[in-house]
């Protein structure tokens, strides 16, 4: 253990285990698409009803027909599965139905939102978390960390939508100093850094609310339990500042169970940003996968569940990267 | 050391993710802002959004797309009037061609001029089969389109059939804009390109669309310069937002509509409608076949009391598809209102009370199922009166709500409650509600009614240009549906929406059952002037 400290991070058994993770999802991203599509083809919905909206409420038989033909909806859903994946192989993702748009297109316009949400929301939990978290630890059983735990254990069981139809309701309708969705104002069609701030500040506050818990709860943890530790007593024993030994030690310490979850998070996250989405008809990837799903859109939907399940397996793999660069007794060659 | 690198790569992972949301733009923002302009802005709040812009797959098809023009176009009293057809059209070979004059001198909001093939290409591609236009059945009469010269269009029917030039308020698309890419998902369908009045200025899906004004639109720039049709679905937020000042108008349920009524500045209006709601009695059904059933039911019905009830006064009892106050509507053909009638009717026809309350007829319970379209509070407060009304005479309805996909195979059977209406003429709601060759066709003749008098009267209504024949031919299918009804209507529901008012010309047509943003007071917003 003690032969193994190193003189800087082990880059190339790094970039071996990023290798081997990246071989190791081809299988797993395969796998869930053909789950994504059973799934899709056991739904109750039926493609051609909901494409054709309340025009098919009035349609014939032979233009349902022709479109359930020209919708390739024909055949076993392992049969479209494999359609779709070799063309996927090739780069081509194929049209989604529902918004009657190339399913390339739909990710590139709404992917960067997606991503300005849950980054800024997500960066926002970790550094409130751990700043909360840190603060309650400092005194256990002291009003601060009663508010926080208390606090937290609250907006845990709190659903994300229920929080963000609360937060329209408080800061939209009541008080009207937040809009209560979009990207921008009514009646404005372009972008500006103003009214972006503006709109995301909701949807970001939300979010971040329903992920802060966990990071507030695990810091806490961690740094009360490294401030019991020997080394922490030993530095205290010293006479270091009360400053040095808690930001210098005892959180360094603490932090280390935090970064295994920053990669367990990404789940709750992007099923938190679905919900958030919707609620505040926020522009991205997770609104329209609600849609997808409804509509039983098979080429948007796997490929947002491709996307969804990329990034989760790239969490992990973030975390455990992290992981061995906090800490030299960690071998990376056995992850 | 370590500390540091993991802070300086999160840093800069985080600052890429920043540049990178930053360069996106809006999504679908097609050509960006034009930025806050000096003229009138109207922001209206509707309830659903298109599934797409364009007209090949089925935008716009009843008219008043703003995008773009038909060959024809409704009035406010929904009379035709030419738009990008210099007139009415001629009508030869025994009602099968229908020859436009195309106004001259039109140009597409891309610059490119309009002309006859851009028509042919228009209906062209909404027949082929590889275009998913789930209307294309109301071109079904429809056999050929031909560009007899640059100004003239000539279209070939199958059958003489009346109400064609009706169906030619379809928007006309731009084949130089549209042509060579996939009609199904190419960039027109978000990018559209039309002779309207307005042109697209960004689409945020289920957020909103922006419109700009065309300055060289051949009916004269609209001085309403900047149009927004917000997308909310929720009636309480879209309430709470035409009350904040973020809307201008809005369509609203007539409960939240009657809370602006006080309002200094704003109107509430009420759009009259062809939009119905009715039974299906399905005649495959051992009750519902029945027609001394079907009789009483639509004679022990209290459409008044539905009207005042679940409507709010907002509408009107209906006796068929053709609402009472249409000129198609059959004097005399109004039911009253009248439960001991019924009754006897059911007596007579053998139905006897049975012991809980229930009447039976050689052992059969005179009970069926009544199916609402799931999240559907109309229809379902529809059913639940339509329920209560049978209860006192004796027949048990037992009401259940599922999505179509769960009502679909069961149509055969049970009863529905359907909604539907075209106002722009009889034969759009008769012919596919009634006519036997469309038993159970899709969602056609939900009921499989089958009344050969009715058929024939139907298809002479089709054939003859003669609008006093196709009326008296109307007066004989309504007649016949009184004496032997295949659905029950309830009623006709008319479409409310309060809007500022700081406008000139506003009115409202009579409106169909989908009403997306080509319906509500702002059908013709470009003609609309700013009040002094």
């Amino acid at each position: 253990m003690r032969t193994a400290l190193r003189a800087g991070p082990p880059w190339a058994p790094l970039a071996r285990l990023a290798g081997r993770r990246a071989l190791a999802a081809v299988p797993v991203l395969a796998a869930v698409t053909l789950g994504v599509f059973a799934l899709a083809a056991a739904s109750p919905f039926d493609p051609v009803r909901q494409y054709a909206g309340s025009a098919g409420l009035r349609a014939s038989q032979d233009t349902l027909d022709q479109l359930r033909e020209n919708l390739a909806l024909d055949g076993p859903f392992t049969e479209q599965w494999w359609r779709w994946l070799t063309s996927a192989a090739t780069g081509d993702l194929g049209q989604s139905v529902s918004l009657r748009q190339p399913v390339a297109q739909v990710v590139g316009e709404r992917l960067g939102w997606s991503v300005l949400l849950c980054a800024l929301a997500f960066a926002a939990a970790v550094v409130l978390g751990t700043v909360l978290g840190t603060a309650a630890a400092r005194r256990r059983g002291g009003w601060l960390d009663r508010c926080v735990t208390g606090g937290s254990y609250v907006l845990q069981a709190a659903p994300p939508f229920w929080l963000g139809l609360l937060s329209v309701w408080l800061f939209a309708l009541q008080f009207g100093v937040l809009p209560a969705g979009g990207l921008t104002d009514s009646g404005e069609d372009t972008v500006t850094a103003a009214s972006l701030a503006r709109h995301l500040a909701l949807p970001v506050a939300v979010l971040a609310l329903s992920q802060l818990p966990w990071f507030a709860l695990y810091v806490r943890q961690g740094v009360a339990d490294a401030l019991h530790e020997d080394p922490v007593r030993g530095a205290r024993a010293r006479g270091l500042r009360e400053r040095t030994v808690l930001l210098g030690h005892a959180l360094r310490s603490g932090l280390l169970p935090v970064l295994t979850l920053v990669g367990t998070r990404i789940p709750e996250l992007i099923t938190g940003a679905l919900l958030v989405e919707t609620v505040f008809s926020w522009p991205g990837i997770a609104s329209a996968t609600v849609r997808a799903a409804t509509a039983a859109d098979f080429p948007l939907l796997a490929a947002v569940t491709v996307l969804a399940t990329a990034a989760v397996l790239a969490g992990n793999l973030l975390a455990d990267l992290l992981y061995v660069l906090a800490d030299p007794r960690i071998d990376p060659e056995e992850m | 050391m370590r500390l540091r690198v993991i802070r300086t790569a999160a840093a800069m992972t985080f600052g890429a993710v920043l540049a990178g949301a930053a360069a996106c733009s809006a999504p679908s923002d097609g050509k960006g802002g034009a930025g806050g302009g000096t003229g009138d802005s109207l922001v209206v709040g509707i309830a659903q959004e298109p599934d797409t812009l364009s007209p090949l797959l089925g935008y716009g098809k009843d008219g008043n797309s703003k995008i773009f023009d038909g060959l024809l176009r409704h009035d406010a009293d929904m009379e035709l009037e030419p738009a990008l057809a210099a007139k009415l059209p001629e009508i030869g070979d025994g009602g099968r061609t229908y020859t436009y004059t195309l106004r001259e001198g039109v140009t597409f909001s891309d610059g490119t001029p309009f002309d006859a093939e851009d028509v042919v290409f228009t209906y062209e591609t909404i027949l082929d089969e590889k275009t998913n236009n789930p209307s294309k059945g109301e071109l079904d009469a429809l056999d050929s389109v031909t560009a007899k010269d640059e100004d003239t269009v000539v279209f070939r029917l199958r059958y003489p059939y009346a109400p064609f030039a009706e169906r030619t308020v379809l928007p006309i698309a731009s084949k130089e804009a549209a042509a060579g890419q996939d009609v199904n998902t190419g960039p027109y369908n978000t990018e559209p390109v039309g002779t309207g009045p307005y042109v697209l200025t960004g689409w945020s899906r289920g957020e909103k669309l922006t419109f700009e004004a065309n300055p060289g639109y051949w009916g004269g720039a609209p001085e309403v310069e900047r149009l927004t049709m917000a997308v909310i679905k929720d009636d309480d937020v879209r309430a709470t937002r035409l009350r904040s000042g973020d809307l201008d108008a809005a369509v609203l349920p007539p409960a939240l509509a009657d809370t602006f009524a006080g309002d200094d500045g704003r109107r509430v209006i009420r759009a009259r409608t062809a939009d119905f709601r009715a039974v299906t009695l399905p005649t495959a059904g051992p009750v519902t076949g029945d027609r001394a059933v079907r009789r009483a039911l639509d004679t022990a019905v209290d459409r008044q009391a539905i009207v005042d009830s679940v409507l709010g006064g907002a509408g009107r009892a209906a006796y068929g598809p053709v609402p009472t106050g249409s000129p198609w509507f059959a004097e005399g053909t109004e039911r009253r209102h009248d439960p001991r009638r019924a009754k006897e009717i059911l007596e007579d026809a053998g139905w006897k009370a049975g012991e809980d309350g229930v009447r039976r007829r050689d052992g059969r319970r005179a009970a069926f199922t009544l199916w609402y379209p799931s999240g559907d509070r109309l229809r379902q407060e529809h059913a639940l009166a339509y329920a209560a009304d049978a209860e006192e005479i004796g027949i048990d309805i037992t009401v259940e709500s599922g999505t179509w996909e769960v009502i679909e195979p069961r149509m055969k059977d049970d009863a529905v409650l359907s909604g539907g209406g075209s106002p722009a003429d009889p034969d759009f709601d008769l012919y596919p509600l009634l006519h036997s060759s469309l038993a159970l066709d899709g969602f056609n003749n939900m009921a499989a009614y089958d009344n050969p008098d009715v058929d024939r009267a139907l298809e002479e209504a089709r054939r003859t240009n003669d609008r006093a024949a196709r009326a008296e031919a109307y007066a004989a299918v309504q007649r016949e549906l009184a004496e032997n009804p295949g659905y029950t209507f309830l009623t006709h529901i008319d479409h409310v929406y309060v809007m500022d008012d700081a406008w000139q010309g506003v009115t409202t047509q009579v409106e169909p059952h989908d009403h997306g943003l080509g319906a509500g007071p702002w059908w013709n917003v470009e003609d609309w002037r700013p009040k002094k």
